[in-house]
C-alpha cells in the first residue's frame, strides 16, 4: 500500500479492497519499523490515528466523502494539535500540549485526514538541515550520513521513506522545497497568505506559509486543496476563493513560456544539478513549452534581506517564550529578570539564539533604518523583478538548491554557508509568490529537485506543469534501498 | 560588521536570553560573519523606495466590535508552569 498514490488509495478505500484502519496501520507499522533509522517523527499518535481511521471507514462507507478522508499524514510538530506536544522541535517547547487545534489541523481532521504524528524540524523551523533540532537530526533516507534538508526535514524524509504518503510543511525561506528536492519528493510553498497560520507557530509573520509534502503533484493537490483558504482568524489570510487544483492538473501545455533566470545558474550551482535541470527543461519542451533566458537582477541580495527580516521577526516572535505562561520554566529562579534569561538560555538552542541576537540588534535603537528598513525596501526590489519578469513569462525554473543533500556536520558551524543553500529558494518567499521543487533527477544517487516559481495564486499551473513533468518521467517514483 | 564580545553581552541582555559566558566568542564571531555578509544590502540605493510591508499590498482587514472568543483561562492556563487562583506566579517583583 506505501507505493500507491492518494487517487489509488481513494479508490481502494471506496471500493473496499481496504479499509483506512489497515491503511493507517500499515503506516504504523512502517514508522515503528523503519523510523528508527531516520529520526523523522517526534511524537507518533497511534491511537487517536486508529479511532480517526475507524470514524473514516464509517464516513466513507456513507458516501459523500473528500478524496482525503481516511487517508494518513504526517503533521510538521509546528501546527497547534489540541492535546499534543507541540514542540516545535526545541526544549522550550517539549512539555507543551497546545490547547487548541491549529486551522490547518482542523481542516485536515474535518476532511477526515488521519494524522500518524508529529515530524522532527529544525529549531523553531530555522535551520536548513534539520540540525538544530532539540530531538535530534533527521537523516536522508537515500544516505544515511546525509542531512535531508530543513526545516521541514521529518517531513519530507518520511514521505521519501514512504512512511506516510503526505506530511504538512512549512516554509519561510525554502523549509518545503529545500529538504523536498534533498529527499527527491514533491513540495510546494503557497502564495503567502493562500493558507492559514493561525495555530502554526510564528517564525518569521511576513513569509511563513504552510504547504503539502508528498511523493506526486496529483497527491500534493489533494491536501493543497484541504488546506487552503480564507481564514478570518489569520490577519493576513487572503479573501478570494480556492482555485479548483485537480480539474487542471492535465491542462495541456503548448504554448508554455518558462523563463529562466540567468542568476539562478551562475556561480555556486553543481554542474551535475546544472545538467539535470537542462534535462528536465527539454522534457518541458517537448510538451509544448518554450524556454526564454530572464534576469532577476537583484537576486543576490535575497539571502541578506532575508537574514535581516526573518531574525527581526523571529526576535519579535520568540518573546512570547518567556517561562511565564507556557513551555519550559529553569529550576530555581532567583527574580524574574533570571526566569526570563535562564528559561530562554536553557530552553532555545544555539542557532535560534544566534538568530534571536541578529534580530535584536537590527532592531535596536540607532539600527532600524540601516538593517530592517533597508531589507524591506531591497525586499520590494526582489518583489519588482518577479513582476517584470512575468510580464514576459508564465512560470520560472531553475534548481532548488545548488547541490544535492550534504553531509551531516558539515556547514553546522558555518552559518552563513548553511544560509546559503536557500539561495535559490530565499526570494520566493520575500516576493510572497508560490513555489514548487519536484524530482528532476539524481547526482551521485542523490535525489536533487527543479524549482518552478509561479505567479500570485498561480498554484493550479504550478501542478499542472509538475504534474505533466510527472507523466513523462519517472524520478518521483523512485524509491531510496531499504524502505 | 564585526561585534566584540561585550556587544554580544549586551545584545543577551537586550534579548533576556541566557548565553554561556565560554560561548561569547564564537557568538562574536558568528554573529560578525552574518552581520558581515548582510553589510551587502549597504551597496544598493534604496533612495525613494517604499520599504515593502505585505507582497500583496493588503492592509490589516477591520471587524466589528464585537465578543467573538468565549474565556478559556483554565484551559490556557493548564500548560503553563505555575498558576494559582487564575494567575501565573512568577518569582516576588517588588520587594
Amino acid at each position: 500500500m506505501h507505493q500507491m498514490t492518494i487517487a489509488e488509495l481513494a479508490a481502494g478505500l471506496r471500493a473496499g479492497t481496504f479499509s483506512s484502519e489497515e491503511l493507517t496501520r500499515s503506516c504504523l507499522e512502517r514508522i515503528s519499523r523503519l523510523d528508527p533509522q531516520l529520526n523523522s517523527v517526534i511524537t507518533v499518535t497511534s491511537d487517536s490515528a486508529m479511532a480517526a481511521a475507524r470514524q473514516a471507514d464509517t464516513r466513507l462507507r456513507q458516501g459523500d466523502a473528500p478524496l482525503i478522508t481516511g487517508i494518513p499524514f504526517l503533521h510538521k510538530d509546528i501546527f497547534c494539535t489540541e492535546g499534543v506536544r507541540t514542540s516545535c522541535g526545541s526544549r522550550m517547547l517539549d512539555n507543551f500540549q497546545a490547547p487548541y487545534d491549529a486551522t490547518v489541523t482542523t481542516r485536515l481532521k474535518d476532511a477526515g485526514a488521519i494524522m500518524l504524528g508529529k515530524t522532527n524540524m529544525d529549531e523553531f523551523a530555522m535551520g536548513s538541515s534539520n540540525e538544530t533540532s532539540f530531538y535530534g537530526p533527521v537523516r536522508n533516507p537515500w544516505d544515511l550520513d546525509r542531512v535531508p534538508g530543513g526545516s521541514s526535514g521529518g517531513s519530507a524524509a518520511a514521505v521519501a521513506a514512504r512512511l506516510a504518503p503526505l506530511a504538512t510543511g512549512t516554509d519561510t525561506g525554502g523549509s518545503i522545497r529545500q529538504p523536498a528536492a534533498l529527499c527527491g519528493i514533491t513540495g510546494l510553498k503557497p502564495t503567502y497568505g493562500r493558507v492559514s497560520r493561525y495555530g502554526m507557530i510564528a517564525f518569521a509573520s511576513s513569509l511563513d506559509q504552510a504547504g503539502p509534502l508528498a511523493t506526486s503533484a496529483a497527491d500534493a493537490a489533494v491536501m493543497l486543496q484541504t488546506i487552503s483558504g480564507f481564514d478570518p482568524r489569520d490577519s493576513t489570510s487572503i479573501e478570494r476563493p480556492v482555485d479548483d487544483y485537480l480539474p487542471q492538473l492535465d491542462n495541456d501545455l503548448s504554448g508554455l513560456r518558462i523563463g529562466l533566470p540567468k542568476e539562478y545558474f551562475g556561480e555556486g550551482l553543481d554542474p551535475q544539478v546544472a545538467a539535470a535541470i537542462e534535462a528536465a527543461l527539454d522534457e518541458f519542451k517537448k510538451l509544448g513549452a518554450s524556454v526564454h533566458d530572464i534576469s532577476l537582477p537583484n537576486s543576490q541580495l535575497s539571502v541578506p534581506a532575508y537574514y535581516v527580516v526573518a531574525p527581526a521577526e523571529c526576535s519579535s516572535n520568540l518573546s512570547r517564550m518567556d517561562g511565564v505562561r507556557f513551555g519550559y520554566r529553569c529550576e530555581n529562579p532567583k527574580d524574574l529578570q533570571d526566569l526570563y534569561v535562564r528559561s530562554r538560555g536553557e530552553g532555545f538552542g544555539p542557532e535560534v539564539k544566534r538568530r534571536i541576537m541578529i534580530g535584536t540588534y537590527a532592531l535596536s535603537a540607532g539600527y532600524y533604518d540601516a538593517y530592517y528598513l533597508k531589507a524591506q525596501q531591497a525586499r520590494r526590489l526582489i518583489r519588482d523583478d518577479f513582476v517584470s519578469a512575468f510580464k514576459q513569462v508564465d512560470v520560472i525554473m531553475g534548481p532548488t538548491a545548488p547541490s544535492t543533500a550534504f553531509r551531516l556536520g558539515e556547514k553546522s558551524d558555518d552559518p552563513v554557508s548553511m544560509y546559503l543553500s536557500d539561495i535559490y529558494t530565499i526570494a520566493v518567499n520575500l516576493a510572497g509568490l508560490p513555489g514548487m521543487s519536484i524530482p528532476a533527477g539524481f547526482a551521485n544517487g542523490l535525489p536533487l529537485g527543479l524549482q518552478l516559481i509561479g505567479n500570485y495564486f498561480e498554484e493550479g499551473r504550478l501542478l499542472n506543469l509538475a504534474h505533466r513533468y510527472q507523466q513523462v518521467s519517472d524520478w518521483h517514483t523512485r524509491m531510496p534501498d531499504n524502505f | 560588521m564585526s561585534l566584540d564580545t561585550d556587544a554580544v553581552k549586551k545584545i543577551a541582555h537586550l534579548a533576556r536570553l541566557g548565553v554561556d559566558p565560554g560561548e561569547y566568542e564564537n557568538y562574536a564571531r558568528n554573529l560578525s560573519d552574518i552581520l558581515s555578509f548582510v553589510e551587502q544590502l549597504k551597496a544598493v540605493d534604496t533612495t525613494g523606495i517604499e520599504p515593502m510591508a505585505h507582497p500583496l499590498e493588503s492592509s490589516q482587514r477591520l471587524r466589528s466590535d464585537e465578543v467573538t472568543e468565549t474565556n478559556q483561562r483554565e484551559q490556557f492556563q493548564a500548560v503553563a508552569p505555575k498558576v494559582e487562583a487564575g494567575l501565573y506566579l512568577v518569582p516576588k517583583v517588588i520587594e
